[in-house]
């Protein structure tokens, strides 16, 4: 980042604005609202389990998610592509930040930062491994006790009436809400939008999009535990 | 009233520092903060020890020189308060207070609790001026500017460049500062001419001053002793990243100059 230079070539130009802290913060924003708009896709999905006939609901969702399964591959790669960038690109302004205040205070006392902001840093990688966890348990099956090709229904089910694997999606989920309560306010400020009327507003979407997208995917694995959901199952 | 005071002491900016324990017995509460130090230092210099070093100047709020963080909080944390303004009266018999200087990469320590804020005047260098040909000034009225642009601009000119946003940010961040220093000259159109070169100039010099970058946790609005408002760091960011884009080199830049 000390290296910074006046741009004097249209390549430069492009290194020096993503070798700026404000180009970085675009490529987290923009990135960060790529996955916050595939989290509400992916909880609109989920919800799908409270529906009548929950089981062949979803296998008809997953297979038209696989109607191309091209597209769907675009869209994987796009995806990942954002998620990387994204941590990547935090993993740099974390170690950026941690050289600017080598020694920490004695004594530091927020003020009017939410826990959630401070907390992006615990949040974030807790949903990277959760994100590991969860590929590799619904949608390879390979980590999930009793799997099933093309049949979410019954791998949600049977994966979430193993207590552990259930209380981690529920940690997650929480770790998922009080990331976005703060990030998806944040990216419009980092993008370089803020404005007395309608900053206010953004704020409170932030935290209800947030609430509703933790919420909605938590009360799943809440209801297989009690039993409401996967009755049919045994 | 009786304080005790833990004191960040140091005697030079490679010395490795350390808390020193002072008790004062017998505050007056109608003094303020700088003149409760210069009472101790009064103290220290009577017994043969060295006094903590502040730094100070118009003691009225105006001049940016005061500033170290009480309690973890920049300034105290009283809502637009410089230290030099804060009265012990805000303080109770028995309070036990923590007193440090900024600490950022880019504000080295002097002494105890004064820092070396020298980045700050890089960062105004690299661009926070504008070019006006000599001769007799314009008429004030000649120039047209939305009331709005104005009160703005003047909102973000207030900023007194004490360093309290930088201390207060978790990320040591100078996004404040230098947004504030930016949107004060972009939004009127006296500083039209120069606005892109403005923005990248400051925006890299403050990267290259090693403070970190901003995760918009709104610390510093709240502890700055002017009320800034983090728009001007929105308006930063924009344009910013317009100017990376519009960028042409000067002939200077490319070599010919
Ligand atoms: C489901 C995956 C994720 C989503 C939806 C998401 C979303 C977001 C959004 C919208 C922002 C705000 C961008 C900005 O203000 O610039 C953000 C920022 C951030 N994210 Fe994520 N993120 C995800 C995964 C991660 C992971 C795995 C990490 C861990 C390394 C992480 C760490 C951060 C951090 C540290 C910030 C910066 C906070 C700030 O700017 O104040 N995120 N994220
Ligand atoms: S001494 Fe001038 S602002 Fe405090």
């Amino acid at each position: 980042m000390a290296t910074a230079v006046v741009p004097k070539s249209k390549i430069q130009q492009s290194l020096a604005l993503y070798q700026s802290s404000i180009g970085k913060k675009y490529v987290v924003a923009i990135t960060g609202a790529l996955l916050f708009a595939f989290t509400v896709g992916h909880m609109l999905g989920n919800l799908q389990i409270y529906l009548p006939n929950a089981e062949e609901a979803l296998i008809s969702y997953a297979k038209l998610l696989r109607t191309s399964m091209e597209v769907l591959w675009v869209i994987r790669i796009g995806l990942l592509t954002a998620f990387v960038l994204h941590i990547v690109t935090i993993a740099q302004l974390y170690n950026l930040n941690r050289s600017a205040r080598p020694q920490a205070y004695v004594k530091k006392t927020p003020t009017v930062s939410t826990f959630a902001s401070r907390t992006m840093y615990v949040s974030g990688p807790i949903l990277f491994f959760f994100v590991l966890y969860h590929i590799a348990h619904l949608t390879i099956g390979n980590v999930h006790p009793n799997y099933q090709e093309m049949n979410p229904y019954r791998n949600l089910v049977w994966g979430f009436r193993q207590p552990l694997a259930a209380g981690f999606y529920i940690v997650a989920m929480s770790m998922l809400g009080a990331h976005l309560t703060h990030g998806v306010w944040s990216m419009f400020q980092s993008v370089g939008f803020n404005h007395p009327r309608y900053t206010p507003l953004i704020r409170s979407f932030a935290t209800t999009a947030a609430a509703v997208i933790s919420l909605g995917n938590i009360s799943i694995p809440v209801c297989v535990l009690l039993g409401i959901i996967g009755k049919d199952v045994v | 009233m009786k304080l005790t005071l833990n004191v960040w002491r140091q005697t030079g900016p490679t010395a490795p520092g350390k808390m020193v324990r002072y008790e004062m017995p017998d505050v007056n509460p109608d003094m303020s903060f700088l003149e409760m130090l210069d009472v101790l230092n009064e103290g220290l210099i009577q017994k043969g020890d060295s006094p903590i070093v502040f730094e100070h100047d118009c003691r009225e709020g105006i001049c940016g020189s005061c500033g170290f963080m009480i309690d973890g909080k920049a300034h105290g944390g009283f809502p637009k308060t410089t230290v030099c303004q804060l009265h012990m009266r805000h303080y109770k018999d028995g309070d036990e207070l923590f007193l440090e200087p900024w600490r950022a990469t880019a504000f080295p320590i002097v002494k105890d609790l004064m820092v070396n804020r020298s980045a700050f005047d890089r960062i105004i260098q690299a661009g926070g001026f504008i070019s006006v040909p000599t001769g007799s000034a314009v008429d004030g009225n000649a120039i047209a500017i939305p009331k709005s642009n104005s009160d703005r601009a003047m909102d973000a000119a207030q900023c007194i460049g004490c360093g309290a946003c930088v201390a207060s940010c978790p990320n040591a961040s100078a996004s404040l500062f230098t947004g504030a220093k930016i949107a004060h000259l972009n939004l009127l159109p006296q500083g039209q001419p120069e606005k892109l070169d403005r923005a990248l100039h400051m925006v890299t010099t403050m990267n290259e001053e090693m403070f970190g970058s901003c995760t918009n946790l709104r610390e510093c609005e709240a502890t700055c002793p002017k009320g800034i408002s983090i728009e001007n760091i929105a308006i930063m960011n924009r344009h910013f990243v317009e100017a990376s884009f519009a960028h042409r080199p000067t002939a200077s830049e490319a070599g010919a100059g």
